[in-house]
């Protein structure tokens, strides 16, 4: 590792530099107008218990579904693309409109 | 020909090296792509953005969403900027990675001159431009790899007169080390191009159609089915060049087989770019892919 | 050991880059900087010097290779004149707002159109508002010396140096100079750094797209907006002018040569009129300062300005106040109003009740010659008209050495 002087320290430097974190664009999950839902009984790995597919987990472009037995959405990042939904090739994920989860929105 | 893995979506790492919430579109397959090549890439990477929308998806200042050092730069420069990151971990003795991540605008007009300059030195960097065919990052403006009757802002009402620049085969010409192409909608086969490519010096040009649902008129959830369609069609077809030898990947290779591939309309109807596209224009289109596939099935099937 | 040389100014810039260890040279060739960058890779090539040498396709690109290995953590070089600084613009408003520490020569050219290849200042004095640090040597040993010291320069405030010298005038001419020995120069200047530079270690987002205003960063810490880093800029360049003298001096104790950083004056002291300039025409005044002197009994001064950015606001207004007149005679101009240099030393001057007269000289564009004669009867009217009268002040920019 070289050893590298420090620049003079009456200077600030301020510089655009950022540093990674989540959230960038807020909650972006308020962007959709429809979420995804999973229905566990028509899953392959939810169903058989064992890890396989995860085709939801691929095509994710926002990286909010988790590569599990049961998958999960994480919705405070859920765009509301519909890709997963589109792209599940055994019909186990619904777009559902997000109007049915406002009254009393319990989270799924 | 450099050995290639075959990664399928069990044994894929689910290591994430990008944030969620971050300033993507919605279905956005620059976003599926970036994020599951950079399990191929890990962490001892450098990446050059120029002005594009993935300078969008790093986020803004102070908060970033990638997890690995980028240098946002110019927008004609990219691949010089990448060719000093370059020269910098040569003097330095490491082995990190510098990968330049630019848009079609930036490659192919824009960025042209100082990509063919880093490819006349060869310089050892791989450069993945993700074609989403205009500058979609701006609001959708013509650009050189727009397709023929393609309409954006600029090329409103008749749509693009002239057909898209041929980028791969722009940058065949220079000889590079490793060149292939790419689609979004089959991002394993581009994670295993780049672990390929990691492994080979010089300069490697990875090209990756990235459908865009805004900019091309269909909806955001049949992203990657566009995507295979464009292959399906034989329109965009997937393939690597080492050595000179040009191989076909899977998904194209497989349709050298069938004596007609499916129509260029199909894939035409789903976009409300291609709307204005006379009937004379989709045949002519249809009579060019024909001609292209017709040359393959000779070359290529014994 | 130190040598003593005579070589051309392109020599002594490459030979003092050499001694500075740059390790990325990029650099695209042009009259008249084309010689520097030959020496600079037959150095490389003899194995004289350990650097990576990028053929660069053009200037724009050759800035953007500096970036890069700037932005990496690795000491970066090129060098340009006239239109190729002007191709490499956009970078170099880049590199100043990313805070990039970096040296480029600059040997100074007319800009086309039309077409010279000939000497003047316009391409350095075009991109002053850039936000680089702006340097004017007027010899060889300024080249050599000026080149190294701003490689500190650059590396302690983290804010981009041109060492700006005259083609042809320079470049081409041969003069003699010591070259300051490779070890003492290594003690001088120490291994190169860059505050943020790219490490996967420690991941960060260079110069992305900043908001106008202020925002949290993921600890819940407000960073500023694009105006906050700018404004920090132009404050911590006004503050590069001490660290500029304290260089100087750390210099001339090590080396023994130095002492005008900023302001080097010929015969100023009792001086009641005193020509200002940059690079070498400041040294062609002393024959014309010595003439008026013995010939005209006129108390002339001339005083070459080493640093035009930052500009020694204060120092320079301190040092001209009390003189009768003061002729500004440049090799640019901003079009459309005045001399460049002549309006920031009148504005310089403008707090002070007594002031003196400003009188603003363009001459030798597109490498016209400057005759020391023209020189010295043109100073000596001005000088004389001052006697005659109340003078006003006049503003319009007198041209020397018109043809038409």
């Amino acid at each position: 590792m070289r050893e590298v002087p420090m620049p003079d320290s009456r200077f600030k430097i301020l510089t655009s530099a950022s540093t990674s974190g989540p959230g960038d664009a807020g909650r972006t999950g308020s962007w959709r107008v429809e979420r995804p839902v999973i229905d566990l009984k028509r899953c392959t790995p939810a169903k058989t218990g064992k890890s396989s597919c995860h085709l939801c987990w691929l095509y994710c472009p926002d990286n909010v579904v988790s590569k599990t037995v049961e998958p999960t959405i994480d919705l405070e990042y859920c765009k509301g693309c519909g890709i997963c939904a589109e792209e599940c090739p055994v019909n186990a994920i619904e777009m559902v409109s997000e109007e049915a989860f406002i009254e009393g929105g319990a989270d799924e | 020909m450099t050995k290639t893995t075959k990664t399928n979506v069990l044994n894929l790492t689910s290591e994430e090296f990008i944030h969620p919430g971050n300033r993507a579109c919605s279905g956005c397959s620059l976003s599926i792509l970036y994020r599951i090549g950079l399990k191929a890439l890990g962490r001892d990477c450098i990446f050059v953005v120029p002005p594009s929308c993935l300078t969008v998806m790093q986020g803004l200042y102070p908060i970033s969403a990638t997890q690995m050092p980028v240098l946002n730069g110019t927008f004609a420069s990219t691949a010089a900027i990448a060719t000093g990151v370059r020269a910098a971990m040569k003097r330095l003795d490491k082995k990190t990675q510098v990968v330049a991540w630019a848009g079609d605008g930036g490659t192919s007009d824009i960025g042209i001159q100082a990509l063919s300059g880093a490819l006349e030195r060869n310089e050892d960097i791989i450069y993945i431009c993700y074609d989403n065919e205009a500058y979609m990052n701006t609001g959708v403006q013509r650009s050189g790899t727009t397709p023929q009757g393609g309409l954006t802002t600029t090329t409103p009402y008749t749509g693009k007169k002239e057909t898209g620049k041929n980028v791969p085969d722009i940058v065949a010409a220079h000889n590079p080390a490793y060149i292939a192409t790419c689609s979004a909608s089959y991002p394993l086969d581009f994670h295993d191009k780049l672990l390929k490519a990691k492994e080979i010096r010089g300069l490697k040009y990875i090209h990756i159609q990235t459908p865009c649902p805004p900019g091309w008129g269909c909806e955001e959830h049949m992203t990657v089915k566009i995507g295979k369609m464009a292959i399906e069609c034989g329109l965009f077809d997937l393939y690597e060049i080492e050595d000179g030898k040009k191989s076909f990947s899977e998904p194209t290779q497989k349709l050298l087989k069938k004596s007609k591939l499916r129509p260029v309309s199909d894939y035409l109807k789903l976009q409300t770019r291609f709307k204005a596209l006379s009937e004379d224009q989709v045949v002519a289109m249809q009579k060019r892919i024909d001609l292209k596939w017709e040359k393959y099935r000779q070359e290529f099937n014994t | 050991m130190s040598k003593k040389l005579i070589e051309s100014g392109n020599s002594a810039a490459a030979l003092a880059v050499q001694l500075a260890s740059a390790e990325v040279i990029a650099a695209y060739p042009i009259t008249p900087q084309t010689p520097l960058t030959e020496k600079l890779s037959e150095l490389i090539a003899a194995g004289e010097m350990d650097a990576e040498y990028v053929a660069v396709e053009s200037e724009h690109s050759a800035l953007a290779v500096c970036i890069g290995a700037a932005s990496s953590g690795v000491r970066p070089f090129t060098a340009t004149s006239s239109n190729g600084l002007l191709y490499m613009s956009e970078q170099l408003h880049w590199a100043a707002g990313g805070r990039l520490p970096m040296v480029m020569c600059v040997v100074n050219r007319g800009i086309g159109a039309p077409w010279s290849v000939w000497n003047d200042h316009q391409d350095a004095i075009s991109q002053r508002d850039a936000g680089w640090i702006q340097i004017f040597a007027k010899d060889h040993q300024e080249i050599v010396d000026m080149t190294l010291k701003a490689f500190r320069l650059a590396e302690l405030v983290h804010i981009p140096v041109m060492v700006n010298y005259d083609g042809y005038y320079l470049s081409h001419t041969y003069m003699p100079f010591e070259l300051p020995d490779a070890a003492e120069v290594r003690d001088f200047l120490p291994d190169y750094n860059y505050k943020h530079a790219l490490r996967p270690e420690t991941p960060e987002s260079l110069n992305t797209v900043t908001l106008p205003d202020a925002r949290m960063d993921i600890n819940g810490v407000k960073q500023g907006g694009y105006m906050d880093i700018r404004h920090n800029l132009h404050e911590e360049m006004r503050l590069a002018m001490d660290v500029w003298e304290e260089i100087d001096a750390d210099f001339q104790k090590r080396f023994g040569r130095g002492g005008a950083p900023i302001l080097d004056p010929y015969r100023c002291d009792d001086a009641e009129y005193v020509v200002v300039a940059m690079g070498t025409i400041a040294n062609q005044f002393r024959d014309v300062v010595d003439r008026l002197r013995e010939q005209d009994n006129l108390k002339v001064g001339v005083l070459a300005l080493q640093m035009y950015r930052p500009f020694p606001t204060s120092k320079i207004a301190e040092t001209l106040q009390s003189a009768k007149a003061v002729m500004v005679c440049e090799k640019g101009l901003s079009y459309g109003n005045q001399g460049a240099l002549f309006a920031d030393l009148k504005s310089a001057l403008y707090p002070y009740q007594a002031r003196p007269l400003l009188h603003n000289f363009i001459t030798g564009l597109g490498g016209r010659e400057i005759r020391t004669d023209d020189l010295y009867l043109t100073m000596k009217t001005a000088c004389q008209q001052e006697d005659q009268g109340t003078p006003e002040q006049n503003d319009t920019p007198q041209w020397i050495g018109l043809q038409l």
